[in-house]
């Protein structure tokens, strides 16, 4: 009897959690612009979508941040990942407190003083000030990715690759590099989803005539229902699934590794 | 080794971009514009505490109370649920608890209002059923559930890692020596997972208190939230000082309420993402 109760239980919340998801991947297909009533299976608002010059424009916008963001942020991050890890304790804490900031920071709050920034140097918000943008919220988490997997290699390492008589360069090309691979394109693919997934930061930081595709879905939205939403909703739901799903195996591959 | 030239971009990056931006928040949130060109004054600050600011503050800080609360009541028995239970499919049930955490909060909003929408689901329902329609969406309780969709995940998932810790062995042993099921829970169990708790509140919390998209899609813009405030000072009234001044508050709280709470989170030091 408990335990059906608390299957019911489960099954309510995983209701209540996806439900609105799943019909609104449903409707998408709906052939009609009602939102009550189902008229047929249709792809007519993807063929929209694929029609609206904005909305193209915006996913274009999206998949330029979201790369060149994840690329740079990853080099950056790394690099500070590498000289972090060899630091004294006490200047590694005020560093990391430092990489917290933005993590705990309201999002708001990082996008308004970023766009005050912008306008304070002269700067056009629009395409560079967005990217610049993403790359800064987007660094920390490298670094927090990177971490952890220079804390699991062997101090001596890099040590043995100088005697053998590699230059300082080689021995973290060849030998540091693949060694922290892992969590370096964990942190890539964190940061690639997580530039496509923001709105709050990117909608301080644009300016007129460039749009993300969430700035695009929050213009719409806020004018009332359009079924195009639904079809962009699909599609992002899908992407960020399927990426998740691989940095999750990455993890976990990760972790089995280091129980063994 | 030598090399720590490497983290030097990183850093003039964060003082750039992290840094003298919030540097610029405070210096606004100081100023006024007088005709003289710019002044310093408390003025911003003495103007967030009339009553019609501060009304704002109390509706956000309320609103995302309820909502935390409301997270915690229902997820608490979801996350004992899932600490508890020891069948196969266990990952997959926490990972359906990640994946609307990681699905664009803005589609998860807007996935409401199609429901709760005078022609949506709900309401076609109710007339099938030969009931009036409802007003359901632009109404305070839709902003509530539409908080409590967006970050139940965040209050289960904290409550579950703590729990899924909890060794088996001091549950028995309050078992051996006579506590029943709700003693051991109100003297064992709950006490060890006051630190999920409270990250879990923290998480919900937070982004609660500072959204200002659930309260415009969902509330149609009548309830105004902090986080409409600012948003509504920087881009259509123009005051950067007196919405620099209201982020500064707002930041106060939530670097207060982390620091009050982190207390008892020690398990998040290493810097859990999920």
């Amino acid at each position: 009897m408990k335990h059906y109760l608390k299957k019911f239980y489960a099954i309510l919340i995983y209701l209540f959690l996806y439900a609105p998801i799943l019909i609104l991947i449903i409707f998408s297909f709906n052939a009609s612009k009602s939102r009550g009533n189902w008229s047929g299976f249709s792809l007519h608002w993807y063929f929209e979508l694929l029609q609206d010059r904005q909305i193209l424009n915006a996913l274009y916008n999206t998949m330029m941040i979201a790369v060149l963001s994840a690329v740079i942020a990853t080099l950056i991050g790394t690099a500070a990942a590498i000289g972090i890890h060899n630091m004294k304790k006490l200047k590694k804490k005020v560093i990391m407190n430092l990489t917290y900031l933005p993590v705990v920071n309201p999002d708001i709050v990082t996008g308004l003083s970023l766009m005050i920034l912008f306008v304070f140097i002269n700067l056009r918000l629009g395409f560079l000030s967005l990217l610049l943008a993403h790359i800064t919220f987007n660094i920390p988490y490298v670094i927090l990715s990177v971490l952890p997997k220079l804390k699991q290699l062997d101090k001596h390492l890099y040590e043995a690759a100088l005697d053998l008589g590699a230059t300082p360069l080689e021995a973290y090309r060849k030998v540091i590099l693949p060694e922290i691979m892992p969590g370096v394109v964990t942190g890539m693919l964190l940061a690639f989803t997580l530039s496509l997934d923001d709105f709050v930061i990117s909608f301080f930081t644009t300016g007129s005539g460039v749009s993300t595709l969430s700035i695009t879905v929050y213009s719409m939205a806020r004018r009332g229902i359009n079924p195009k939403i639904n079809a962009i909703s699909t599609i992002l739901f899908l992407t960020v699934l399927l990426l998740l799903m691989i940095v999750n195996i990455r993890m976990s591959g990760n972790h089995s590794k280091k129980e063994r | 080794m030598k090399n720590k030239w490497l983290t030097y971009p990183y850093l003039v990056w964060m003082l750039i971009f992290i840094f003298i931006p919030l540097l610029l928040v405070l210096f606004f949130s100081l100023t006024v514009r007088t005709p003289e060109g710019l002044a310093f004054s408390f003025e911003n600050f003495q103007r967030f505490f009339e009553p019609i600011y501060l009304r704002v503050l109390l509706r956000s800080v309320y609103l995302a109370l309820i909502s935390t609360i409301i997270c915690l009541v229902l997820g608490y028995p979801m996350a004992m649920i899932l600490a508890g239970n020891n069948f196969k499919r266990k990952n997959v049930m926490v990972f359906l608890f990640v994946v609307p955490m990681w699905m664009n909060f803005l589609l998860r909003t807007y996935a409401w209002m199609t429901l709760l929408e005078r022609q949506g689901l709900l309401n076609t329902f109710l007339s099938f059923l030969g009931l009036p329609p409802l007003n359901l969406l632009y109404t305070q309780e839709a902003v509530v559930l539409g908080m409590v969709y967006n970050f139940l995940p965040f209050m289960v998932l904290p409550i579950y890692s703590v729990l899924s810790k909890i060794d088996r062995q001091l549950i028995e042993a309050a078992a051996d020596l006579g506590a029943d099921q709700v003693t051991i829970f109100r003297r064992v169990i709950f006490p060890l997972s006051l630190p999920g708790v409270m990250s879990g509140i923290t998480m919900v919390f937070m982004p609660a208190v500072t959204t200002f998209v659930i309260s415009r899609l969902l509330g149609g813009g009548q309830f105004t939230l902090i986080g409409n405030l600012i948003e509504q000072q920087f881009l259509f009234v123009g005051d950067w000082h007196f919405g620099s001044a209201i982020s500064m508050v707002m930041m106060v709280i939530i670097l207060l309420s982390i620091g009050v709470l982190s207390r008892y989170d020690k398990e998040h030091e290493g810097g859990g993402l999920w």
